[in-house]
């Protein structure tokens, strides 16, 4: 199969029914300017995979066309197969840290125990169950100790972590995680890393909005390269080149200076 | 209070307009309604005037407040004088006046307005509730007291505070020459103060961090806006009312905002939206029997609202919904045509002819497997392009392009591979420049780089005179 | 004006029908302050004065339609005055792109103004009475009895109980849905349940909260217990279960201290009483700003200390 994800011209027999994510013709268009354009993906089971771009290059708008969160300009998004509408407890969703108000009068086993609720169903209350499912993820995540805490009183990098301890909870097969390493301390980078690895080994597909090139070919075995188009998908081995980046990212390939120890790698 | 209103509003109508006997419209005259646009009657003239100037301020002002999202604080702020009203009335009857000297009562409004004000500020830098919070807390605690005033200055046996409700429904057929120049005066100043600090408003609106950065006194700009507000509110009070002048700050520039992107613009156009409704619902109001000035006013201006939502060009929910649209079908429409070249492509390319691609008939299904649409959908979309004579029916199953059609599909995918070329190969600056809609993309580039990319395209590929997808060309390895 | 003297003559002294009134504007008090919370949480504190403001035309058409002032007709307009202020609010700020703020504003003031000219248009057939709606009619309730199970209860009490029972029901029943959707919304749909039809479930709650109460006992009242109270609580504590307990206790005190306050303040300075329903509102800013300055992890007072302390 070529590291290409436009399917013009190419049989489309490729295309798998079951796959965790499969995107078809994706456009995703404000007035006349495309966001996405064309977008053609197939994730294989039980990847981390890997959406690196440019600022802008529709990133988190892709996500947000995936889970119904924008309207689609046209194109098909198919979550094993189906819309998402019918596959909503597949999927695990860790948006930006910023997307929510951290003032918000809960605790961090609170907002963990909201990973529950769709087991829970209408009404039903939280009870010693999902909480002890909620402590398992806060300690999962390392920050049991701060389970009582309000969650205005973390610092970035646990806010973060209780987002994921939350997705964690879910218990989906498939995860969305829009940006989970922006500004984060060290010891979360490594917390979130530690964790992908551990959904990745229960057979999970993890989708990564990912800024940092230098860490790609550590923390992920599938790479999206995307700017407004997908320019290419794949195993990391084979499309993480520098020829792939250089048509990602064009002239700003000072980041890729960043990015270079990462490509000894892969040229090695 | 809302019963309230009606009544008082009822009983002044029905005193002003002599009662009749069934409530249909009088309609007005050819002569009436000429003498009013002329503004030959004194009356007439002052009302008009004042509430169209007190439109064109409260539009100004009301556009920056909009721009900060605080448009509810006209809102609070006008609640927040009815304390400042009755203790100024209190006091006034203390000294022995009437207590209804509108001056008087207007300073007090005022003084409790500005206190109002602070305390939301304060509220807002102190705690860690939000903006709503302070602006609903100022508005129903001091509305609260200022009932409560009133409850115990209309227990004053030789003073009857009875006229003090127009400040909440406004009279605005009452307005008398001095109240006139005094509306005028404030409105002059507010224009002034606008336009002078205009630089200033639209940094503290747009971005507050960055101008407090570049040390500019934040603070005190933002009490300078809040005193513009202040005084748009306090001169509203008794022409529109406490309520309806809340309107005059919002309705003006949201109808605005959906014309323009340019701020200059978008202020300008909303003082003419408000002197506008200003002047047409003083104008109706004083044609029409029982139609409150105040209410009309509110009304013409929520007309021009809705009318600018829906039919703006720029930012219309009509027109923006008809683009989308548009664009939806256009982006089928390329599917469509360039899916079927490219089924002609890969036959030319097959049969080992010369390789040009000619224009034979093709299946549907074919076309069907090309894209993720359903049957009827591309029956849909296959209709639209007959009805344009890009696409001929042989039968049902068999389609072929029309001339016409054939050109349109060469030059879509010819323009699609130079765009996809053009992203790869300038990927740094290529998103801001693509325009899924240019028919040609000599439109948006410059012919050079067309040149230069559609020379790349045929050094790569010298099948057909259309580029081929860059995608296909199998990508050297980087290792 | 004429009960007002009843109650110059009982100032000094409790009696039942002080009683009665506190219990009035206490249940008001709670069925406000319960899905205040949520609301201030929301971002959505103005939601209960446009609301309030709103209804007027649907006051007008129910009596238009019905000719009658039947407390149901009107009940019904009113409440679907609110919803659709509401339904309006949300469309414009959607599809409009407009800020919810704006919208609100441009909804309710518009709603009020062709609420104002039916009225008027219809003035020969309404005969509504003056009364004291503006100021509440509070001070009335104890003089509106019911007969139930052998005890005389005023009507109001009556009302204003059972739609505080209705949404203390109702937040019970829904409290982690509420919870999720003010919290995460997106979130919220992705788990399935509809961050639309819970938000329009609070809506209706406080457009149904503030007709049945502003007939009853003013809408000052209604407006000042939605946000008042639960945020005076936002300053006390940062759990939600403490901050709806903390603020049902606040609005209680609000209730009982405002009615006190009404018989007593003026007569410091000379005058006999006020309005009861503006002193509530007024007792309600007065604890707020007690929570204000002395909450001992966010008071101005604590906030300075810990200033100096840290020189």
């Amino acid at each position: 199969m070529a590291p290409s994800g436009d399917a013009a011209g190419e049989d489309l027999s490729y295309h798998s029914d079951t796959a965790p994510l499969a995107v078809h013709d994706l456009t995703v268009a404000y007035h006349r300017k495309p966001v996405l354009w064309d977008i053609d993906l197939d994730i294989p089971e039980g990847k981390l995979v890997g959406i690196v771009g440019p600022n802008g290059a529709g990133k988190s708008t892709l996500i947000k066309a995936c889970l119904d969160l924008i309207p689609k300009t046209s194109g098909e998004v198919g979550i094993y197969g189906k819309p998402y509408r019918q596959q909503r407890h597949l999927v695990g969703y860790v948006p930006q840290r910023e997307s929510v108000d951290w003032d918000f009068p809960v605790s961090a086993l609170d907002v963990v125990a909201m990973g529950t609720y769709r087991q829970l169903g209408w009404f039903r209350r939280v009870g010693a169950k999902q909480k002890q499912a909620a402590m398992e993820a806060l300690k999962q995540v390392g920050i049991e100790h701060l389970a009582q805490r309000q969650i205005s009183q973390l610092s970035g990098g646990q806010q973060q972590r209780i987002f994921l301890a939350r997705a964690l909870v879910q218990n989906a097969q498939l995860y969305f995680m829009d940006e989970p390493f922006a500004a984060v301390d060290a010891a979360t980078e490594q917390a979130i890393v530690k964790l992908l690895q551990s959904l990745n080994g229960e057979g999970k597909t993890c989708l990564v909005v990912h800024h940092d090139l230098a860490t790609v070919t550590q923390y992920f075995d599938w790479v999206v390269l995307l700017n407004m188009r997908v320019v290419a998908a794949g195993p990391v081995a084979e499309v993480f080149t520098q020829e792939n980046l250089h048509k990602t990212y064009g002239g700003q390939l000072g980041l890729l200076n960043d990015a270079a120890k990462a490509l000894s790698y892969v040229t090695r | 209070m809302l019963m309230m209103v009606s009544s008082a509003m009822a009983q002044e109508a029905a005193r002003d307009q002599r009662a009749l006997t069934h409530s249909q419209i009088e309609w007005p005259s050819t002569t009436d309604v000429w003498e009013v646009a002329t503004l030959r009657n004194y009356n007439t003239r002052l009302v008009v005037l004042s509430t169209s100037l007190l439109g064109i301020a409260a539009g100004l002002v009301g556009s920056f407040l909009l721009l900060r999202k605080r448009s509810l604080m006209g809102d609070a702020l006008s609640h927040a004088t009815l304390p400042g009203i009755g203790i100024a009335f209190a006091v006034m009857v203390a000294a022995g006046g009437t207590g209804k000297s509108l001056p008087g009562l207007l300073i007090g409004a005022t003084i409790s307005g500005v206190l109002g004000l602070l305390v939301m500020l304060a509220i807002r830098n102190t705690t860690r509730l939000r903006d709503d919070v302070a602006m609903g807390l100022v508005l129903s605690v001091f509305f609260g007291a200022g009932v409560a005033v009133l409850g115990v200055v209309q227990s004053i046996p030789e003073a009857s505070a009875a006229g003090l409700e127009r400040f909440i429904y406004g009279k605005t057929a009452s307005v008398i020459k001095t109240d006139f120049y005094l509306i005028s005066g404030v409105a002059a100043i507010i224009v002034i103060f606008s336009v002078v600090l205009r630089k200033e408003f639209t940094l503290l609106c747009f971005d507050e961090g960055f101008a407090s950065s570049q040390g500019w006194p934040v603070l005190a700009l933002d009490v300078a806006l809040l005193g513009l507000v202040t005084a748009v509110t306090v001169i509203g009070l008794q022409t529109v009312g406490l309520i309806l002048i809340i309107a005059f700050l919002i309705t003006p520039p949201t109808a605005a905002r959906f014309w323009t992107h340019s701020l200059p613009k978008m202020i300008i156009l909303s003082a003419l939206f408000g002197g506008m409704s200003g002047w047409l619902g003083a104008s109706i109001s004083a044609l029409l029997a029982r139609m409150p000035a105040g209410a009309v006013i509110v009304l013409v201006a929520g007309t021009v609202f809705l009318v600018s939502m829906i039919f703006a060009p720029e930012r219309g929910v009509l027109p923006r919904w008809l683009r989308h649209r548009n664009l939806r079908r256009e982006v089928n429409r390329q599917h469509l045509l360039r899916g079927a070249y490219e089924i002609l492509e890969h036959e030319a390319r097959s049969s080992g002819s010369d390789g040009s691609v000619i224009n034979l008939p093709f299946s549907r299904s074919a076309l069907l497997s090309k894209r993720t649409w359903s049957s009827r959908e591309l029956g849909r979309i296959l209709s639209t392009e007959r009805a344009m004579g890009h696409i001929e029916h042989l039968d049902h199953a068999m389609l072929r392009l029309s001339e016409a059609g054939f050109g349109k599909a060469a030059r879509i995918t010819r323009n699609h591979r130079l765009w996809e070329l053009y992203l790869v190969t300038h990927a740094d600056i290529a998103p801001s420049h693509v325009d899924r809609d240019a028919d040609m993309v000599e439109h948006v580039l410059e012919a050079d780089l067309v040149r230069q990319l559609e020379e790349e395209l045929r050094a790569r590929d010298s099948w057909t005179p259309v580029p081929e997808s860059p995608h296909e060309i199998p990508s050297p390895s980087a290792g | 004006m004429k009960f007002r003297h009843l109650l110059q003559v009982n100032a000094m002294n409790w009696t039942s029908f002080d009683t009665w009134i506190v219990i009035a504007g206490s249940l008001c008090a709670l069925a406000c302050a319960l899905p205040g919370c949520f609301l201030v949480l929301r971002k959505m504190s103005m939601m209960g004065d446009a609301i309030s403001h709103a209804v007027l035309p649907g006051l007008a058409v129910a009596f238009m339609v019905t000719g009658s002032r039947t407390s149901s007709a009107m009940f019904i307009g009113a409440a679907m005055g609110g919803v659709v202020t509401s339904v309006f609010t949300q469309w414009i700020s959607k599809f409009g792109n407009v800020d919810r703020g704006a919208a609100m504003g441009i909804v309710f003031t518009t709603m009020f103004a062709l609420g104002l000219i039916l009225i008027v248009q219809a003035a020969d057939h309404v005969d509504l009475d003056p009364g004291c709606v503006l100021y509440g009619a509070i001070e009335l309730t104890p003089l509106d009895l019911v007969t139930i199970g052998g005890y005389q209860i005023p009507r109001t009490v009556i009302v204003v109980g059972a739609v505080m029972l209705l949404n203390l029901i109702v937040i019970v029943a829904f409290f982690k849905e509420l919870k999720l959707s003010a919290f995460d919304a997106p979130l919220s749909d992705t788990l399935g349940f509809s961050s639309r039809f819970l938000h329009y479930l609070l809506m209706t709650m406080v457009a149904v909260t503030t007709v049945a109460a502003f007939e009853a006992v003013g809408s000052i009242i209604v407006i000042a217990m939605l946000i008042v109270p639960p945020a005076t609580a936002l300053l006390l504590t940062r759990r939600l279960v403490l901050v709806m307990l903390l603020s049902a206790l606040v609005s209680i005190l609000a209730a009982t201290l405002g009615h006190v306050g009404a018989l007593t303040v003026p007569r410091w300075f000379g005058f006999e009483t006020t309005s009861t329903s503006g002193m509530m509102a007024t007792a309600a800013g007065f604890l707020f700003s007690l929570a204000w300055l002395f909450s001992p992890s966010d008071g101005l007072v604590a906030r300075w200390i810990g200033r100096h302390r840290d020189r």
